[in-house]
């Protein structure tokens, strides 16, 4: 169970981020987390809340999106969909393939309130 | 981006970043603001120091990982009696109680610093720095940290190595490659251990393994050893041999490694798409 620890990870880029924006609030966290990053969506949804009290993302919505899993093969070239504990090429079987999509572990946006968005 | 690596970068979230202007007024008036950065980029980045730390000091690191019980000490204590005239080895032991691994690692004759977790199901790069203040560097060659056994979360921190090294025995199921493709697609060297016990089993198939490994796309070597026995051992010390010396030769060239490299992180930083710490890290 780390994804409180990516929790708590999470929450510092999240406050540094807002305090380099000058924001009050954090309205919206938008994560993309593939299939292959190995952490939980569930999981990472359920540690937010634990990780955001007391924060400026304390009220914050957390959306969670998944990429596909795609690999690319190296022998014949085809892009295809694989599935996370079969990696191989869809189209000729290949095992030398590479990750297109499906491994990400990431922060991709905030929705920041500033002072003077009040209204 | 992830300056350690940039590994996050996919054909699916690329137009995030590419285009102009990070800022866009979202219909409500608030500002939604791009980020694009690595969940652990602290983690990130303290692994990137590490790395440094360690290339600065001509200093090869190893990442073992695998299940509670698969023999990642007693494969060290065997690495460490065949290569200990060779190579200076150190070892780092993460568990989450007791100094048991450090001690067993002391009594071959190599220094050890043992981090204990508490609760902690990983080790992280925070950690493994701490631990580094233990050790002389300088007289260190190859050092081994021996990861908590966990076939999960280990899987997710960087901790500076430049290898990883996941064993599987063989007393836990061909299958389990294909059960936590996590950890079996990142390492770079597999180790079927205990094959010594291959006689008495008949419930694990080692061409299975090896299937559900390649199954990930793993190119990397999958080697079968017994540290009880010796055998198969050769192979295993001629790869680090042979790691030992690649690490040598990209010093001189001023390179480093990292395992596991995607290749969307090299295209993304030949392009200077960086933010945040910098750091020179060149990647093979």
């Amino acid at each position: 169970m780390h994804e409180l620890s990516i929790c708590y990870a999470l929450m510092q880029q999240v406050e540094s981020i807002a305090a380099r924006e000058q924001a009050q609030r954090v309205t919206l966290i938008r994560l993309q987390i593939g299939p292959l990053a190995g952490v939980e969506p569930e999981l990472l949804a359920q540690a937010f809340p634990m990780a955001a009290a007391g924060t400026c993302a304390a009220e914050a919505k957390l959306q969670l999106d998944t990429l596909p899993v795609r690999v690319q093969c190296e022998a014949c070239g085809a892009e295809t969909d694989a599935k996370p504990n079969r990696l191989l090429c869809g189209q000729c079987g290949d095992y030398r393939t590479r990750l297109l999509s499906g491994d990400e572990m990431l922060l991709a946006s905030l929705e920041l309130e500033r002072p003077d968005d009040e209204d | 981006m992830c300056d350690t690596c940039g590994c996050n970068i996919t054909d699916g979230n690329r137009h995030l970043i590419e285009g102009d202007g990070k800022l866009a007024k979202t219909g409500d008036g608030r500002e939604a603001v791009a980020v694009l950065q690595g969940l652990l980029h602290e983690n990130d980045h303290q692994a990137a120091h590490n790395r440094h730390h360690f290339d600065s000091h001509g200093v090869l690191a190893l990442n073992l990982m695998s299940a509670p019980g698969s023999g990642k000490t007693s494969l060290l204590e065997a690495t460490i009696e065949a290569l200990g005239e060779e190579f200076c080895i150190g070892v780092v032991e993460g568990d989450l109680e007791t100094e048991n691994d450090a001690e067993r690692i002391r009594g071959k004759g190599v220094p050890a610093v043992q981090i204990t977790t508490g609760s902690a199901c990983h080790l992280d790069a925070h950690m493994v720095h701490h631990a580094l203040h233990q050790l002389d560097l300088d007289q260190i060659d190859i050092l081994f940290i021996e990861n908590v056994g966990n076939l999960v979360c280990p899987a997710s921190f960087d901790l500076g190595q430049h290898r990883n090294i996941t064993l599987l025995s063989v007393t836990e199921g061909d299958d389990k490659p294909a059960k936590y493709p996590v950890m079996f697609r990142g390492a770079d060297a597999t180790l079927i251990t205990k094959a010594d016990l291959l006689a008495y089993l008949d419930d694990f198939d080692p061409q299975r393994a090896e299937d559900a490994v390649r199954a990930l796309a793993n190119r990397g070597p999958i080697q079968r050893l017994s540290a009880k026995t010796g055998q198969g051992l050769d192979a295993w010390l001629d790869w680090l041999r042979q790691e030992a010396k690649a690490q040598q030769q990209r010093l001189d060239q001023g390179d480093t490694a990292r395992p596991k490299l995607q290749p969307e992180g090299r295209h993304l930083h030949a392009h200077g798409t960086h933010h945040g710490h910098h750091h020179h890290h060149h990647h093979d």
